[in-house]
C-alpha cells in the first residue's frame, strides 16, 4: 500500500516558515505538513499508509493503534462536549480501520483556574463515552499549564484494537462502479460548534453529532462483507476532504450527486448565511464507506436499521474518469469540480 | 430550504435554459459579462455554464473586492497589523491576500493579533471590550459593505470611542466598468449587473452602459435560476432589439437604491482623486476615503500609512483574466506557480475570484464526466 501511493504522487516539500492556522485545518496545507515533514522525518511502513489507525502485526493477531487530540472551544456545546468527542473519536478512528477497541489511555492538559466541576463533568463524559462503546480507559496522564497556556483543557486519547482478520480495507482496493455510502447528515458537529462560540449572533438548534460508530460499523460490515472496500470518519475537512483523500489514493474518479447529500435545513441555511460549504464541515459521528455495487443496498438497508444511520443515503460512486478528481452533479443539474481546501473554509465578504 | 429550494430548482432551469438555446441566433457568439464576484462564485458552484449552449460564454468581470485590491494596500494593512498595540481585523477572504512578503494568516503566526469578523461592528466592540488597544478595521468591498462601514464610523463617533480606526479600501462599482468598456481589446454583447451592490446604489447608474456603450444590462440576483433568468433577459433584448438596464432582481433591488444607506456614505466618505486597481492601473473616483469630519478614524493618517505602490508579480496575468481577455486557465501560471496554496495573484485566493472558482470548480474536462447517474 505504501508503495502504490508514493507511485501516485510525488513526495510534497513543506516549506512554510513557520506553521499557520491554515496548517491545521485538515486540508492540502495540513497534508503538506504531515507528508513534506512528518511523515519523511518518521520514515516507517506502518505509518506510511497515512490512514486513520496503523496496523501492526503482533503474533497472529493485527493490532491497530490511533491517536488523536481535542482542542474543541467551547468545552460544552449543543450535543457533547470535549471528553465524550475525545473518547468516541478516537473509538471510531479505531472502528473504520475495521478493528474492535481493545483500551484507550487519556492525557489531560488542564489550564490553570479551571473549575473542578468542569473538570470533574468532562471526565465522567469520557467515562460515559467509553462504557458506550464497552472500552476502557486503562491509563493516562496529566499536566497542569499556567493560565493563558491553554483553553481550559485539552483532551489527547490514544486507542489500541484488534483488526477483524476476515476484512482488508483500503483505498487500493476501491474501484469504477462501487457505491459511496453516508450514515447520515453532513455538518452537523462543525455547524454546531460555529454557532456555539456566539462569534455570528445566529440561533439554530443544531447539536453535534457526536457517537461511537461502532454499531453502524458492525452492521455494515455484516451487510456488505468481502464487498466493503474502505471505510473513514469525515471529521475535520469533511466529507470533501476524505472523497479527495480516496480519488488521490486510488486513482479513480468520483462522483457524486448534489440532490442525495443528506444535509439538515438549519445546517444548509447556516452555511448558506456564512458562505461556507458543508461538504468541508466537520463530522464527529458519521461513516463513509465504500462498498461494492451488488453489496450497495443491503449495505444501505443495514445503515439504516441500526441507530445513528436512519438517514444514510448512497451518495455517489466511483468512476474510472476523471482520475484522481472528484465531481458533483448539482441539484441545478450542472456540474463542478469538489477540489481539497488549503486551510479553513474562510467566510466570503458578500 | 425556503426561500433557496425554489431558486435552484432543475426542472425551471432546463425550461429557462431551453428558451435561452431558442433565442440564440446560430452561427453567432455571445459574450456576456458577470460584472460581481458573487455571480461568478454561483456560475461554477452550481454549473450554470453546463446548461448554456456552447456559443454563450461567460466573462468573469472586476467584481470581486479581494482580487481588485493593489499589493501595496495589502503591505500597508501588514504594516499596521505588525504594530505591537494593534488588534487588526478583517474580514475572513483578506487572510490569505498575497503581499509582496507575506499574507495576513503569515503574520498571525509571526505573533501580530490578526482576527477575523463578519461585520465592522464586531471590530468596533473589539475596540469597547479593549480600551487599552488599538482596533483597525480593514475595509474592502464596493459599496455593499461601504454602508456598514460608515454605519459603523458614525456609531464611533457618537460613542466617542477613541482606540478604533478603519483603513478604507472601498471601492465603486461604476468607474472600473466604464474602464473596461473604453478598453479597446475587448468585445462584449451584455453585461449581468452586480446585485447586491444595487440594492444600495439602485439601477439609475447603469444607464450609461446602454446609452453610451450600446450595451444591455440586467441587474441580477445570486441564485443560479436568477442568473439563468437574467441571460434570458438579456438574451430576449439582444433579439429583440432592445437596449436597456432591466431589473431581474427587484425582490430586493429597488430602482432608486437604498437613500438611507447612500445618506450615510455620503457623510462618512468621500471620492478619492484615483485610485490603483491590481491588473487594471489606476482609475479615476473609483474609491472611497474617510472624509475629513471622520478623518480622526482614518488608519491612514492616524498610521502615516506611506502610500507605496508595488508592482504585481511579472508572472501575473490577473489584468487580463479581470478584463476578461483571457479565461483564467489560459494565464502562464495558472495551476503551476499560481494555486490555492501559493496565490501569485488575489484573484487565486478569494472564493469569487474567477481563477479560484475556475480552479476549485471547473478545472476538468466537460465531457470528461459522463452522463448523470
Amino acid at each position: 500500500m505504501s508503495e502504490q501511493r508514493q507511485k501516485v504522487h510525488p513526495r510534497l516539500r513543506f516549506d512554510a516558515p513557520r506553521v499557520d492556522m491554515s496548517h491545521g485545518a485538515g486540508g492540502k496545507a495540513t497534508h503538506k505538513l504531515i507528508e513534506g515533514l512528518l511523515l519523511p522525518a518518521l520514515e516507517n511502513p506502518a505509518l506510511a499508509p497515512l490512514s486513520d489507525a496503523a496496523i501492526l502485526p503482533f503474533g497472529d493477531v493485527r493490532l491497530a493503534l490511533t491517536t488523536d487530540s481535542f482542542v474543541v472551544r467551547p468545552l460544552k456545546f449543543p450535543g457533547g462536549s470535549i471528553g465524550e468527542l475525545a473518547v468516541n473519536g478516537t473509538v471510531n478512528d479505531l472502528a473504520v480501520s475495521g478493528a474492535a477497541p481493545l483500551a484507550l489511555s487519556a492525557a489531560l492538559i488542564v489550564e490553570e483556574g479551571l473549575e473542578t466541576e468542569v473538570l470533574k463533568r468532562e471526565v465522567e463524559a469520557m467515562a460515559r463515552a467509553a462504557g458506550r462503546a464497552g472500552v476502557a480507559i486503562a491509563a493516562g496522564d496529566t499536566k497542569v499549564v499556567e493560565r493563558g497556556k491553554g483553553d481550559g483543557l485539552y483532551v489527547i486519547t490514544t486507542g489500541v484494537g484488534i483488526a477483524d482478520p476476515e476484512i482488508e480495507l483500503s483505498a487500493a482496493s476501491v474501484r469504477p462502479g462501487d457505491k459511496i455510502l453516508c450514515s447520515g447528515t453532513l455538518g452537523d458537529h462543525g455547524a454546531a460548534i460555529l454557532i456555539a462560540r456566539g462569534d455570528l449572533d445566529l440561533e439554530a438548534d443544531v447539536l453535534s453529532d457526536t457517537r461511537p460508530l461502532t454499531t453502524l460499523v458492525e452492521a455494515i460490515k455484516d451487510a456488505a462483507g468481502a464487498g466493503l472496500r474502505f471505510m473513514r470518519d469525515p471529521t475535520r475537512g469533511g466529507v470533501g476532504t476524505v472523497l479527495n483523500e480516496l480519488a488521490r489514493d486510488s486513482g479513480c474518479g468520483i462522483v457524486i450527486w448534489e440532490e442525495r447529500l443528506p444535509i439538515r435545513e438549519v445546517v444548509q441555511g447556516a452555511c448558506e448565511i456564512l458562505g461556507i460549504d458543508p461538504l468541508y464541515v466537520a463530522n464527529e459521528g458519521k461513516l463513509l464507506a465504500v462498498v461494492a455495487p451488488e453489496a450497495a443496498d443491503a449495505a444501505l438497508e443495514a445503515q439504516r436499521s441500526v441507530e445513528g444511520g436512519e438517514e444514510a443515503e448512497i451518495i455517489g460512486e466511483v468512476r474510472e474518469e476523471p482520475a484522481r478528481m472528484v465531481v458533483m452533479h448539482t441539484g441545478f443539474g450542472g456540474t463542478r469540480m469538489i477540489d481539497m481546501l488549503v486551510g479553513d473554509p474562510l467566510p466570503r465578504i458578500c | 430550504m425556503k426561500y433557496v429550494k425554489e431558486f435552484r430548482n432543475a426542472e425551471l432551469a432546463r425550461a429557462v435554459a431551453a428558451e435561452i438555446a431558442t433565442l440564440a441566433e446560430p452561427g453567432r457568439h455571445y459574450k456576456i459579462m458577470e460584472v460581481c464576484g458573487g455571480h461568478t462564485h454561483t456560475i461554477y458552484r452550481h454549473g450554470i455554464k453546463d446548461l448554456l449552449p456552447d456559443q454563450i460564454e461567460l466573462v468573469h468581470g472586476p467584481g470581486c473586492p479581494v482580487c481588485v485590491l493593489p499589493m501595496g494596500r495589502v503591505d500597508e494593512g501588514i504594516d499596521i497589523a505588525e504594530r505591537p498595540e494593534v488588534i487588526f481585523t478583517c474580514f475572513g477572504d483578506m487572510m490569505r491576500v498575497p503581499g509582496s512578503r507575506g499574507n495576513l494568516l503569515e503574520i498571525k503566526a509571526q505573533g501580530a493579533d490578526v482576527r477575523m469578523v463578519y461585520s465592522p461592528l464586531d471590530a468596533l466592540r473589539l475596540a469597547r471590550e479593549n480600551p487599552d488597544r488599538q482596533v483597525v478595521f480593514y475595509a474592502i468591498g464596493f459599496e455593499t459593505t461601504a454602508p456598514s462601514t460608515a454605519l459603523t464610523l458614525q456609531r464611533a463617533k457618537k460613542e466617542g470611542i477613541e482606540n478604533f480606526s478603519v483603513f478604507c479600501n472601498h471601492v465603486t462599482i461604476v468607474p472600473p466598468v466604464r474602464a473596461l468598456l473604453d478598453s479597446p481589446d475587448l468585445r462584449l454583447d451584455a453585461f449581468i449587473g452586480p446585485g447586491h451592490v444595487s440594492t444600495i446604489i439602485g439601477c439609475r447608474p447603469y444607464e450609461f452602459m446602454p446609452a453610451d456603450y450600446g450595451k444591455p444590462c440586467v441587474v441580477a440576483g445570486f441564485e443560479p435560476l436568477d442568473i439563468l433568468q437574467s441571460i434570458l433577459m438579456i438574451m430576449h433584448q439582444l433579439a429583440e432589439g432592445r437596449c436597456e438596464v432591466e431589473n431581474q432582481y427587484a425582490r430586493v433591488v429597488p430602482w432608486e437604491g437604498n437613500l438611507a444607506a447612500l445618506r450615510s456614505m455620503a457623510e462618512v466618505f468621500e471620492l478619492r482623486p484615483y485610485f490603483e486597481w491590481r491588473g487594471l492601473g489606476f482609475i479615476a473616483q473609483s474609491a472611497l476615503k474617510i472624509s475629513p469630519a471622520y478623518s480622526y478614524f482614518d488608519a491612514e493618517l492616524r498610521y502615516s500609512t506611506p502610500g507605496v505602490r508595488v508592482a504585481d508579480p511579472k508572472a501575473c496575468q490577473c489584468g487580463e483574466v479581470l478584463k476578461g481577455v483571457l479565461k483564467p486557465h489560459e494565464c502562464r501560471v495558472f495551476g503551476t506557480a499560481c494555486t490555492p496554496e501559493h496565490p501569485l495573484g488575489a484573484l487565486m485566493v478569494s472564493s469569487e475570484g474567477a481563477c479560484a472558482a475556475y480552479f476549485n470548480f471547473g478545472r476538468r474536462a466537460k465531457e470528461k464526466v459522463g452522463a448523470t447517474e
